[in-house]
C-alpha cells in the first residue's frame, strides 16, 4: 500500500479533528456546574424557577461556544480540507 | 482508505449544494440549496402572515382556535422582549419577533426534510451582523462621543487608551460568536442525523424520531431563543444609562 503525502494530511486531519473536539470537556463541565447552581437555585427559591431557567439556559449557550468552536475547526479539517493542496 | 472514510461520510451528510450560478460583476455567484430553502421558509412565513393578518381584520370577540394561535405567539413574543428590553421594546419589539420566527421555522424545517439554512453560515452571519449594526447605531445615536471612549477604555481611565484595542476586538467577535453559535449546534445536529440515516440505514426505523426531537426541535428552539436574547440584551446595554 503506497501512501502519498495527500493521504497522510488527510490522515492528520482526522487525527487533528478528533483533537479539536476534545474542547468539548470545557463546555461540558461549565454547563455542568451552571445547571447544578441552577438547580440549587431552584430548591431555595421555588418561586422564581421561570426566571432561573432562563439566565441558566442563557449561560450554558454562551458556555457552549469554546465548545462549538473546537466543532467547526473539526468539521472544517474534515470537509473543507484546507490542508490539501488543490 | 482514509480518503474512502471522507468520502463516504461527505455522501451521507448533507451538504450545501450549487444548482446554478451566474456572473455579477466579475464574480461567480452561486445559487444554492440553502437559499431554495431560505426561500420556501419565508415564503411559508409570508403566507401564514397574509392568512393572519385576514383573519385578524375580522377579529372575534370570542376568538376561534386560529385567532387563539396567533394572539398566543404574538403575546407570548412580546412578553419575552419586554422582560429584557424593558422600556425600550416598542422600538425593536417587530424586529425580534420577525428574526424569532424566521429562526425558528428555519431550525424546524429540518424536520421536513429541508436542509435547515441556518445550517449554512451566510445566512448566520448575515443575521449577526444585522444585530452588529443595530448595536452600534443604537449606540452612536444614544450615547455621546465621550462616553462611548469612555466605555472603550473602561477598565483604565480614558487618557490611557491601553485596552483600547482589546474592547475593540471583543465589538467584533460579538457578531462572529452569534452567528457561529447558531451555525454550529444546527449543523452538528444536521450532520448527527446524516450520519445515523446514512450508516445505519437499515436499522434507522423509529427511534431516530427521538434524536430528532433533540437536535431539530429542543436545541433548535434553544438556540433561537438564546440568539434573540443576546440580540436584546446587546442591544439594550448598547443604550446606556440614558
Amino acid at each position: 500500500m503506497n501512501i502519498t503525502g495527500e493521504d497522510l494530511i488527510k490522515a492528520c486531519s482526522a487525527i487533528g479533528a478528533g483533537l479539536a473536539v476534545i474542547a468539548g470537556i470545557g463546555p461540558g463541565i461549565g454547563q455542568g456546574i451552571a445547571a447544578g447552581h441552577g438547580a440549587a437555585a431552584v430548591g431555595r427559591n421555588p418561586g422564581a424557577q421561570g426566571q432561573i431557567m432562563s439566565t441558566m439556559l442563557l449561560g450554558q449557550a454562551v458556555a457552549e461556544t469554546t465548545g462549538l468552536y473546537g466543532l467547526v475547526i473539526a468539521l472544517l479539517l474534515l470537509f473543507v480540507q484546507p490542508l490539501v493542496g488543490k | 482508505m482514509t480518503e474512502g472514510i471522507l468520502l463516504a461520510s461527505s455522501d451521507t451528510v448533507d451538504m450545501i449544494k450549487g444548482l446554478f450560478s451566474y456572473e455579477l460583476f466579475g464574480q461567480t455567484v452561486w445559487i444554492t440549496t440553502s437559499h431554495v430553502c431560505i426561500a420556501i421558509v419565508w415564503l411559508s412565513l409570508v403566507i401564514f402572515s397574509i392568512i393572519a393578518n385576514r383573519k385578524l381584520k375580522h377579529a372575534t370577540e370570542v376568538p376561534d382556535t386560529f385567532q387563539s394561535i396567533i394572539e398566543l405567539i404574538v403575546g407570548l413574543l412580546d412578553t419575552i422582549v419586554e422582560g429584557s428590553m424593558g422600556k425600550h421594546a416598542p422600538v425593536f419589539a417587530n424586529w425580534i419577533c420577525t428574526i424569532f420566527c424566521f429562526i425558528l421555522v428555519s431550525n424546524l424545517s429540518g424536520l421536513v426534510g429541508l436542509r435547515p439554512p441556518t445550517a449554512d453560515y451566510g445566512t448566520t452571519l448575515a443575521l449577526a451582523l444585522i444585530t452588529f449594526v443595530c448595536i452600534h447605531v443604537v449606540k452612536v445615536r444614544h450615547q455621546s462621543a465621550k462616553d462611548i471612549w469612555i466605555d472603550k477604555c473602561s477598565p483604565l481611565p480614558p487618557w490611557l487608551p491601553i485596552w483600547l484595542p482589546i474592547n475593540v476586538i471583543s465589538d467584533i467577535a460579538v457578531p462572529i460568536s452569534m452567528s457561529l453559535r447558531l451555525f454550529a449546534n444546527v449543523l452538528s445536529g444536521t450532520i448527527i442525523m446524516g450520519l445515523v440515516y446514512g450508516l445505519l440505514g437499515k436499522f434507522a426505523i423509529v427511534w431516530p424520531a427521538a434524536l430528532h426531537v433533540y437536535f431539530d426541535i429542543f436545541s433548535g428552539a434553544i438556540q433561537t431563543y438564546v440568539f434573540c436574547m443576546l440580540t436584546m440584551t446587546y442591544i439594550t446595554q448598547s443604550y446606556g444609562d440614558s
